[in-house]
């Protein structure tokens, strides 16, 4: 099998504007499996279907009529013709079918580079097509390789862990400020989204409570339900400053709703341990000059767009490092496929019984004293021993009539049996 | 073990250090550590070797204070490194060990004999404690500063080479107690050996002479520390600036009283 049969083909949010993605939706994943099985050019093949991104993932011998096929399946409910549908799609064949499918996976190809969503996307499609056995050799080991190399990325850079959004700038922050947030508490004043994503974010990485306070304490009892808190009066404020290490202030106040003078006896009341207050509300609540009291830290939606800008080059950085692995495992994979052909299979397979064969034969002669003929006779019959097992093996290999799905299984089978692959 | 090979050897795991500080690369790291511990271990040989060569305890020249202070400054930091682990303070403390032995290597190392009316088993005991709470207090002098540095970037809102490798402010504030919860017994004890010593070798416990009275400055610059924190709560900057300043104590006691003022003491040069 040549390397160029294998094809990625589809949309995503670089090829194709968004009115073009929603007409692209598969809510049963079911219907275009069903539809990719019964279409004649493809061999295997995965479906991956993401908010971003539609593709398939094919094997096929026939790479124009395969991708036809594909095209009209994937805009088959819209009025999109194929000519239009050719430009907003992309088509990767071979090598470069291979990157792309490993960037996907290791989130280099993602609208926010080093989402971590991706992964459990690709990994859920790849269980999908298995379970209709829609994937075979070639595929199998494409996209193991695709996790594997996502899961490298993952471990050997940094391009998962730095903060590309506000809410969880603000978490980057917290950590620098109090290390493990275990045990911290967090007082929510006011009700704004990105406040309640930012106390989300905190108590997932370990915070324990949230305290919710708002001007209507009805909002404020249902919000401080759903994180399992209590909630308070906004003119308590000052009272749970005392006790909570971080504020989230997203209240939809004209003014500022606390002043220097009043956070001073506060941190006194606290016996200085820190405080950090964040401010998302514009207008802003708090007063800037709080920031200037010992041990407290303040940040604006301003500051925190500078902490997601500075993340966003590292991850950029980050990225270079990613695509060399990329390129690594690539290579890796281009390796194994050239050696899933035939004749690099049958030299491979000869190659260890012969050098089976000669050991054994050294170890042996070299104890018995023999004449020169005696050696050869005996290098004769272990050759044809050799020779006779390894004889229906090679047919069964050969096999005219067999098709190539057919000829890649038996491949792998021979190369697992006789452990070509190993060492 | 001659002290150049030793200072080779620190010279060396300073330089890994501050590689790996820019570099992030944890495998320079791996190697720090390791050359850090085989300098410590040299470091061991060459004191030994001062030891036998003058036939007491190597604690009476400029060099040898200095070069003991270096010792201890190690071995704390890698008695600390066995049980707790804080971001990236190795480089700062291997600065700090290379700066003490660049002085040890600069002043001379002619071996002189202690006068025999001060050869006690006291010697040994008052020095070797009082430079011992000296290489914590440096520990934690290393963690304070670390504590000032980030907690400016965090009020500025700069986000440069450091914010990005300092550990966090709780960490550091952490170190800051343990370090003084170790080093401020031993200098207290540093103290009582060396008024024992004195009434044995000069008949009278305190006779404020300027290393006593800077030694009890630098004590009672790190009791009120202590006592802020055991008992107010005092954490955060104030007490980073503090341990900053007791440090600063510590350093004026070994070598301001020694330059710029006379006593008894004054045979360690």
């Amino acid at each position: 099998m040549s390397v160029e049969q294998i094809v990625v083909l589809g949309v995503n949010h670089k090829t194709a504007p968004v009115a073009v993605r929603e007409k692209l939706t598969f809510p049963d994943i079911e219907v275009p499996l069903s539809q990719l099985a019964a279409t004649p050019n493809c061999r295997e093949f995965c479906f991956l279907s993401t908010c971003n991104r539609v593709e398939v993932i094919f094997t096929t011998a026939a790479v124009d009529k395969g991708a036809k096929e594909v095209r009209a399946l994937l805009f088959g409910a819209s009025e999109i013709s194929d000519s239009e549908a050719k430009e907003y799609t992309y088509l990767h064949q071979g090598e470069a079918a291979i990157r792309h499918l490993f960037r996907v996976g290791a989130s280099l190809d993602s609208m926010v580079v080093g989402e971590p969503q991706i992964l459990g996307q690709l990994k859920e499609a790849y269980r999908q097509a298995t379970a209709r056995k829609c994937t075979g050799v070639i595929l199998n080991k494409l996209i193991h390789k695709a996790f594997s190399t996502a899961k490298r990325v993952r471990s050997e850079t940094n391009i998962g862990s730095s903060a590309v959004s506000i809410s969880y700038a603000a978490v980057q922050l917290a950590r620098k400020i109090f290390g493990r947030l275990k045990g911290k508490k967090v007082l929510l004043a006011g009700a704004g989204e990105m406040a309640e994503l930012a106390a989300e974010h905190l108590l997932t990485q370990g915070c324990t409570e949230v305290i919710v306070a708002n001007r209507t304490l009805e909002r404020g009892v249902k919000l401080a339900k759903s994180f399992g808190g209590k909630a308070v009066p906004l003119s308590d404020l000052e009272e749970q400053l005392a006790m909570v290490d971080i504020m989230v202030s997203s209240t939809g106040a004209p003014d500022l709703i606390l002043t220097k003078s009043q956070v001073k006896p506060i941190m006194k009341r606290r016996r200085s341990r820190p405080l950090f207050f964040i401010d998302i509300a514009v207008p802003r609540d708090l007063d800037p000059e709080i920031n200037e009291l010992d041990n407290v830290y303040l940040y604006d939606v301003d500051d925190l767009s500078q902490v997601v800008e500075m993340n966003k080059n590292e991850r950029q950085q980050e990225a270079t490092r990613a695509e060399r692995i990329v390129a690594e495992e690539c290579a890796k994979l281009l390796a194994w496929l050239d050696n899933m052909a035939l004749t690099p299979t049958i030299s491979a397979l000869r190659r260890k019984a012969e050098e089976i064969r000669l050991a054994e034969v050294q170890r042996s002669v070299g104890r018995m004293d023999l004449s020169e003929s005696e050696k050869k006779s005996i290098n004769k019959m272990t050759s044809a021993i050799i020779n006779k097992l390894l004889h229906h093996p090679l047919l069964y290999l050969k096999e005219e009539e067999c098709n190539p799905e057919e000829r890649q299984r038996k491949l792998a089978e021979m190369r697992r049996v006789f452990g070509l692959d190993e060492g | 073990m001659p002290f150049a090979i030793t200072y080779i050897a620190y010279a060396l795991a300073t330089t890994l250090y501050l590689v790996f500080f820019f570099s992030q690369n944890s495998r320079v790291r791996t190697m720090a550590r390791r050359l850090l511990l085989v300098a410590g271990l040299l470091h061991c040989g060459t004191i030994l070797g001062r030891y036998l060569a003058m036939g007491h305890t190597p604690l009476t020249t400029h060099h040898d204070t200095v070069s003991f202070f270096a010792w201890s400054c190690t071995w704390a930091f890698l008695s600390f490194r066995w049980r707790y682990r804080i971001k990236n303070f190795g480089t700062f403390v291997a600065v700090l060990i290379q700066l003490l032995l660049t002085v040890a290597l600069l002043s001379s190392q002619e071996i002189r004999v202690l006068p025999p009316a001060l050869q006690s088993v006291w010697l040994p005991i008052h020095a070797a404690v009082a430079i011992g709470a000296n290489g914590f207090l440096a520990l934690g002098f290393c963690g304070g500063l670390m504590y000032l540095i980030q907690d400016r970037a965090l009020k500025r809102k700069k986000f440069g080479l450091f914010y990005q490798r300092l550990p966090s402010l709780e960490g550091l504030d952490q170190l800051n107690t343990h370090c003084l919860s170790i080093g401020f017994p031993l200098l207290t004890l540093g103290i009582v050996t060396g008024s024992i010593w004195a009434k044995q070798a000069w008949g009278a416990y305190w006779q404020w002479d300027p290393k006593e009275t800077w030694s009890l400055i630098t004590w009672l610059l790190y009791a009120a520390l202590l006592h802020q924190r055991l008992a107010i709560g005092w954490s955060g900057k104030r007490s980073a600036i503090l341990t900053v300043i007791g440090f600063s104590a510590v350093l004026f006691t070994l070598w301001g009283v020694n330059f710029l003022l006379t006593g008894v003491h004054s045979y360690v040069r």
